[in-house]
């Protein structure tokens, strides 16, 4: 035992290795290496149970059918915005004509009418997902820090809080898609309908966790803060400044964190049932053509959007450690 | 003026007269009110048209800026056309007439434009084939005798009854062509599908059925009879070749085999929209008429082209091999059973986009003669009701234009100055029954089961 620590020692003083770069390949093995190992023992099972799964759609793909969509997908992409391209270059010919033809007419550009593409579906999904959870964020952390100072008040608006909960964006949808159609009526809208219908969804599934963590880290204040504000008799205003939003924010972030995380599900989920543009729409689509390729593209959108639901959350994750005295807090 | 310049003079004054004739002709199809139009559709081969019609630039040189969209169901795609969100789409025959009349939602839509003939298809379980088999004669190479008829089915039926195992089938919406199509023929065969009676509240229409139908959004039927939940369907293609290809399921016939040349899909829109812009109207029904025409061209040589284009996900994006096995004029049965039908899918010969009165009057003596219509009716309503929807008035302006474009010659249409909006009786049914358009009442009595003249439920 002694002799084989003795050896280790031996060695280390003659490669002189130096710290930094002994700890340096410990820290890459660690962040690095083990989770790479991980993902090759998925790739592996994945690429074995593909193999032995046959589905009426031929076999479930691997990971390779998966990288082949993939390029499929973005050469789609491509495609697309050549025709995109003539499309431009063709209306514009047809407006010379017309004016040509019509010298009174003005010249309108119309927006390009094919298809959006699996980029376009991602950029419209993060849209959504964004400016519904920002819109909960804006009605959530108002409501749950008066909450969390008023007693009364969170004895008050706590059952309707903890019915509205475990609501499924399914049962919200038909509601929300009826209302807005009844309420949104102009004959040239900015914004379309679906996006509404999409947005106002995830707002109403992902309000929830903010409203009862802000409401919980406001009212579980270290009683000394609050003393000290009584003390220097801070008015109202200033308590919240001073005291209650920076003694809370951890907590506030970590209701955030859930929040985001719930809206990208609910979005997902509620693209597919109301063929709202998105990466659901996407994913419902592809089921739909039945075609020998759908899997393969379903599959390789699963990935898209459990990745982007993990840079979401590690997003969140830096703005909290960022803001947040409390590092403890953003440690996972 | 010497005689011999004479006949110069009077054709100097004919080809004046038709210049004339022709810019204002040309000067009353102008600009489109409204360019920029969104469509619905269902991923269904028979959207071709529309498809058509945006790829080969056709909508775009009326000036119409296209957006096409897939729609989840038939309902969600009529509420889109109603309520505005959709200017036009690809819509079941039935659907603008049952909205007209209020059957469902109430609205007013018309069509201009007939989409095409034939093109759906009934499909088994394997299960339900193999019990089938036994009472179907066969040719002298072991192939069944085609067209199958429910006879067929009937035993297989009458054991799940006597089992008290209801029999369940699915079709795509309740006024769907799928619907009559499948109920004609189950009729035909001596199987009851069931009566509808609104007026009582009863919309499911399984009153005294003996299979049971409800409704399935076509692309979803292949996955509902896998999952057992239907032991059978009636959907157009390529959901029939799918069933083959996943081999889950037998088309046992052809909507071509129940009635030759059957009236099939419309192009519907509001009445608002085609009042608020009539130079739209005419536009897109030229566009649709144009790429109607490309795909039936040259003998269908166009339509290896037209099945890669509706091979694409954002249309019909089943793959190539599955969808041409409909369109290029065969019909695989069961699997390695492939047939000619060259007719399953037709757009435009035999005049398939001429809105025809008669052909909505076939749709509504069959919900009168399955309930949906409840009271009695005369002959006369069925024809009122039939000239509120469909429009062969803005499909003639369409057409003409085209001929004077010379982008169509007359002989492609049906003779404007005599044509009355009525085909002549039609013979080609499954049961030989003839159908006369102008005597409905007397057609819906010739069926043996189903309501007839005077009946109520």
């Amino acid at each position: 035992m002694s002799s084989t620590t003795s050896l280790v020692k031996k060695l280390e003083e003659q490669f002189e290795l130096p710290n930094v770069a002994q700890e340096f390949i410990k820290k890459s093995v660690q962040y690095v290496g083990i989770p790479m190992i991980g993902i090759l023992v998925f790739l592996f099972l994945w690429s074995i149970a593909a193999q032995n799964i046959d589905t009426s759609l031929g076999k479930f793909p691997g990971p390779s059918v998966v990288m082949e969509q993939f390029g499929n997908l973005y050469e789609e992409h491509q495609a697309s915005r050549e025709k995109e391209a003539a499309f431009y270059e063709r209306q514009d010919e047809r407006n010379a004509k017309r004016m040509e033809a019509d010298p009174n007419y003005v010249p309108k550009v119309r927006a390009y009418t094919g298809k959006e593409t699996f980029l376009d579906q991602i950029v419209t999904s993060l849209i959504t997902v964004m400016s519904g959870f920002l819109l909960a964020a804006v009605i959530a952390i108002p409501l749950g820090i008066a909450i969390g100072l008023n007693k009364t008040l969170n004895t008050a608006v706590n059952p309707i809080i903890q019915i509205f909960k475990p609501v499924s964006p399914l049962a919200w949808l038909p509601l929300v898609t009826m209302v807005v159609s009844a309420l949104y009526v102009t004959p040239d809208p900015t914004v379309p309908k679906s996006f509404l219908n999409s947005m106002i969804t995830v707002t109403l599934c992902c309000l929830w966790p903010m409203v009862i963590n802000t409401s919980v880290g406001v009212a579980s204040i270290d009683s000394d803060l609050v003393n000290v504000s009584r003390v220097l008799r801070l008015p109202a205003l200033k308590h919240v400044q001073k005291i209650v939003l920076p003694a809370s924010i951890p907590m506030i972030f970590t209701g955030m964190r859930l929040s985001l995380g719930i809206a990208w599900m609910v979005l997902i989920a509620a693209e597919m049932l109301a063929q709202n543009p998105g990466l659901g729409k996407f994913v419902w689509d592809e089921f739909q053509n039945g075609s020998s390729d759908s899997l393969g593209r379903i599959m390789a959108a699963v990935i898209v959007i459990g990745f982007i639901g993990f840079l979401l959350d590690r997003c969140m994750l830096q703005i909290q450690r960022f803001v947040s005295w409390d590092k403890a807090s953003a440690a996972r | 003026m010497k005689k011999w310049l004479k006949p110069f003079k009077y054709a100097a004054i004919a080809a004046c007269v038709s210049l004339g004739a022709t810019a204002v002709q040309a000067e009353k199809l102008g600009y489109p009110e409204k360019e920029e139009l969104k469509f619905g559709f269902i991923k269904l081969t028979d959207m071709a048209p529309i498809a058509i019609a945006y790829e080969k630039g056709y909508f775009e040189e009326e000036g119409l800026y296209v957006t096409i969209e897939a729609q989840a169901n038939w309902k969600v795609l009529l509420n889109g056309v109603i309520d505005g969100s959709l200017d036009g789409a690809h819509m079941l025959a039935g659907q603008p007439i049952a909205a007209t009349m209020g059957f469902g939602t109430k609205a007013d839509i018309i069509t201009p434009f007939s989409m095409d003939l034939n093109g759906n298809g009934i499909t088994v379980s394997n299960e339900i084939w193999e019990q089938m088999k036994p009472h179907i004669p066969k040719m002298a190479d072991g192939r069944p005798v085609h067209p199958i008829k429910a006879d067929a089915l009937k035993p297989v039926v009458e054991k799940y009854k006597s089992d008290g195992k209801p029999f369940n089938m699915g079709m795509v919406f309740p006024v769907s062509t799928h619907n009559y199509e499948l109920r004609y023929w189950l009729a035909a065969g001596g199987i009851h599908p069931g009566y509808y009676a609104p007026h009582k509240g009863d919309i499911s229409g399984q009153i005294d059925a003996d299979a049971l139908l409800s409704v399935t959004p076509p692309p979803q039927m292949p996955a509902t009879l896998e999952a057992g939940t239907i032991y059978g369907y009636c959907v157009g293609e390529p959901w029939n070749q799918q069933a083959v290809f996943k081999g889950i399921g037998v088309p046992v016939v052809t909507d071509y085999e129940i009635w030759k040349d059957n009236p099939e899909k419309v192009f519907g829109i509001t009445k608002q929209f085609a009042e608020k812009y009539p130079n739209t109207t005419i536009r897109l029904t030229r566009a649709l008429i144009r790429a109607a025409k490309w795909l039936d061209e040259n003998n269908n040589a166009n339509r290896p082209a037209a099945v890669k284009i509706l091979s694409q996900p954002n249309y019909v994006g089943a793959d190539y091999d599955v969808i041409a096995n409909s369109m290029t004029g065969t019909f695989e049965y069961e699997k390695g059973d492939k047939r000619d039908v060259p007719d399953f899918n037709v757009f435009f010969r035999h005049n398939a986009t001429y809105p025809y009165y008669s052909d909505a009057i076939w749709y509504l003596t069959q919900m009168r003669r399955w309930g949906q219509i409840s009271e009695d009716k005369s002959d006369d309503w069925y024809k009122d009701m039939a000239k509120k929807v469909y429009r062969p008035d803005i499909y003639e302006k369409a057409a003409q234009s085209l001929i004077e474009e010379g982008l169509m010659v007359s002989k492609d249409f049906p003779d404007f100055s005599t044509e009355d909006g009525y085909r002549d009786p039609q013979t080609h049914f499954i049961d030989n029954i003839v159908y006369d358009g102008t005597k409905p009442n007397e057609y819906i009595n010739k069926f043996s089961i189903g309501l007839k003249q005077g009946q109520k439920l």
